[in-house]
């Protein structure tokens, strides 16, 4: 007897085909817009030598973690990227993480928000979540490639799809944590939903929310990484490169300086998030 | 003249399908068998009762007994299922969600238990916040909030966090927050019951200050009886959701409606355990039979403050004689109190419990005798001495 099978790669197939034939103009926009926001992004910081932004990035995570321990390690770890000659790759990372963050914030910030409030939208998207997170990450570079072709809009794509949920979860569990007797007495006094919501719930939340931005760049930097393999260049082409060609030198100096930019966000944001909390 | 508030027949049930549970309720099942048959909850069941304008009404009950439930349901925090509530003649459960907001801002101002200040607000960003809801100028709503906080005494903590401020004044700032709105009513949920027994009692006694100037219609819930004495004007008692008696303080002490009333009071309340020794205040001043006339009579009142004074021949208790008594007969050129004592008092002993002081003391207003065998006079006990002691008879006790 011959094995019936269901047929679920196939339907995905005919989907992400239905996708790229019937809407490539609107992934074609998307991977212009996106294709450009990286372009200049990239461009304008490689305009400056690299020792200014080398002190631009301490000054900044001064300002941001008022912490002098963290300016100092971002300014000998810049540094030790340079000296390793790796600077246009990073520089090129660090977009793709800004870029693919602020598009997962954009889109990930509102669901949020709306899986806290209404109850029908929370049990739709949970599961969505688990299934985003539990997939293979490599997975997501698959339909990428008909979407939007081998480089970086692709790479930013799976990387927003795979950094994406715990932007949605914390913001919804922060909203969901303020307690109820503050919600009452935010009602007691007569506020609208709105009011409620900028007023009490968002900006109790932050905390946790800050919490969510943080996971979200780390798992974007992971993603980015991994992506290198449909053409992302930045650290993971050189570590890509690496593997290739069976260099370890190269691929572990490229590992370094990812671990290094991975430090200097964590730490920035923990910090951006923690004093949130004290204020 | 109408009530300021009446609610009528007001019935909260908890679940999908309240008119099965509202069905059994009325056949006479108690809020258990509900529970059980249909897993639908009671919370207020067929509950009537009126505030007055500038009336502190006390709704006590212990916990689960819905009087939370209740006070929640009169601002629609907690949307009642059947009955209507009358403010001023309007029904507040039929008005649509915007008149709702609308009355919630202007009349209604809520003070919880656990005072539910906004963490991330500065005191007066907190009190000012029902102000900042309704669109009033910055510059209006921090003169208001400032004020608010003035009354309830926290002028110069403005800029702290809640979290920086100990029970008390967070509950203050709860108090100014509700306060800034000016509304006529005030909602207040067990808003001391958090508090150390010290700290309410100050709490207590400045809500009393507040009222008379304010004149609000307060309408507090506490489960603590002595609080209850001490700042209602009437006391409604609920049980499962019913309400068991609605009355003055004294209503409820003296004749307790129903057994579970009798029980609360019993349990409580410390009128059975407190006896006319604990009581009684030292008589400050004493006349004395032999020796004094109407004017040594009218100066020694006068200096204690009191306006009537026990007299004594020999270390014996003779009698009474009230200013106004005096005063005639030293306008008539009286030498001796003779002509003037009241000889016919109450005279009680110093185990006396204080249930049995209430009937006596209910009769006239003339302070009642504590007196030994030899029948010399120990102590005082005026109305207000009992209820004082009454509600503060946890101190008493403990101190005992």
């Amino acid at each position: 007897m011959e094995q019936i099978r269901i047929p679920i790669g196939k339907s995905i197939e005919y989907v992400i085909d239905l996708i790229t034939e019937h809407f490539s103009f609107a992934t074609r926009a998307f991977s212009d817009i996106t294709e450009t926001g990286i372009n200049i992004l990239v461009d304008s910081m490689m305009f400056f030598p690299p020792w200014v932004l080398i002190i631009v990035f301490t000054a900044l995570a001064l300002f941001i973690s008022r912490e002098k321990g963290i300016a100092l390690f971002t300014l000998i770890g810049m540094a030790l990227i340079w000296n390793m000659g790796l600077w246009t790759p990073t520089v090129s990372t660090i977009a793709l993480v800004l870029i693919s963050t602020l598009i997962a914030m954009l889109i990930g910030l509102p669901l949020g928000i709306f899986s806290a409030l209404n109850s029908t939208a929370y049990r739709i998207i949970m599961p969505i979540l688990d299934v985003m997170q539990t997939m293979p990450a490599f997975v997501y570079l698959i339909p990428a490639i008909p979407f939007f072709g081998l480089g970086p809009v692709g790479a930013i794509f799976s990387t927003v799809i795979f950094s994406m949920p715990p932007a949605i979860r914390l913001t919804c569990l922060g909203i969901k944590q303020v307690p109820v007797e503050l919600i009452e007495a935010a009602d007691s006094f007569g506020s609208t939903r709105s009011q409620k919501l900028f007023k009490l719930q968002l900006p109790m939340a932050t905390p946790t929310i800050m919490a969510g931005i943080n996971q979200t760049i780390m798992l974007a930097l992971s993603m980015v990484v991994i992506a290198a393999m449909i053409g992302a260049k930045g650290l993971g082409g050189e570590v890509w490169k690496a593997i290739q060609r069976l260099e370890p030198d190269k691929g572990f100096e490229a590992g370094i300086a990812i671990v290094i930019v991975a430090v200097i966000l964590d730490r920035i944001m923990q910090k951006a998030g923690g004093r949130q909390k004290t204020a | 003249m109408a009530h300021k508030i009446e609610v009528k027949n007001l019935y909260k049930i908890f679940g999908p399908h309240p008119e099965k549970a509202l069905a059994l309720l009325k056949e006479g099942s108690t809020k258990d068998e509900i529970l059980d048959k249909t897993g639908h909850g009671i919370g207020v069941a067929n509950v009537s009762f009126h505030v007055e304008e500038g009336e502190i009404l006390v709704i006590m009950g212990l916990s689960g007994s819905g009087k939370s439930t209740l006070v929640r349901c009169l601002n629609r925090l907690i949307e009642p299922s059947y009955g209507q509530i009358l403010l001023e003649g309007t029904d507040v459960t039929k008005l649509n969600k915007e008149d709702l907001r609308i009355l919630r801002q202007t009349r209604f101002g809520m003070v919880f238990q656990h005072f539910a200040l906004f963490p991330r607000r500065t005191v007066i960003k907190n009190v000012e916040y029902g102000l900042e809801i309704q669109k009033v100028d910055q510059a209006e709503r921090q003169k208001r909030a400032l004020a608010a906080l003035e009354q309830v005494g926290l002028k110069g903590w403005e800029n702290s966090y809640p979290s920086q401020l100990s029970g008390g004044m967070q509950q203050r700032v709860g108090l100014a927050r509700a306060l800034a709105l000016d509304p006529d009513i005030m909602l207040m949920d067990e808003a001391f019951s958090a508090l150390d027994p010290l700290i309410r009692r100050d709490m207590q006694d400045e809500l009393l200050k507040l009222q008379e100037k304010m004149h609000k219609t307060i309408i507090f819930i506490s489960h603590d009886l002595d609080e209850a004495l001490k700042l209602g004007d009437r006391i409604i008692l609920m049980k499962d959701g019913y309400i068991v008696q609605d009355g003055t303080a004294e209503e409820i002490l003296t004749n307790p409606a129903t057994r579970y009333v009798e029980k609360f009071v019993e349990d409580v309340d410390l009128s059975k355990v407190l006896t006319a020794e604990i009581i009684m205040k030292n008589p400050i001043e004493i006349a004395s039979y032999a020796h004094d006339g109407p004017k040594a009579a009218l100066w020694k009142m006068n200096r204690a403050g009191i306006s009537s004074i026990f007299v004594q021949h020999k270390g014996k208790l003779v009698g009474i004689v009230t200013a106004e008594d005096a005063a005639t007969a030293l306008k008539k050129g009286e030498k001796d109190l003779a002509g003037i004592v009241i000889r016919d008092i109450h005279k009680v002993s110093p185990e006396t419990p204080a249930n049995d002081l209430f009937a006596l003391l209910a009769e006239n207003s003339s302070p009642v005798a504590v007196i030994d065998e030899e029948e010399h006079l120990l102590g005082v006990i005026v109305k207000g001495s009992l209820l004082a002691a009454l509600s503060e008879g946890v101190m008493v006790n403990g101190t005992d």
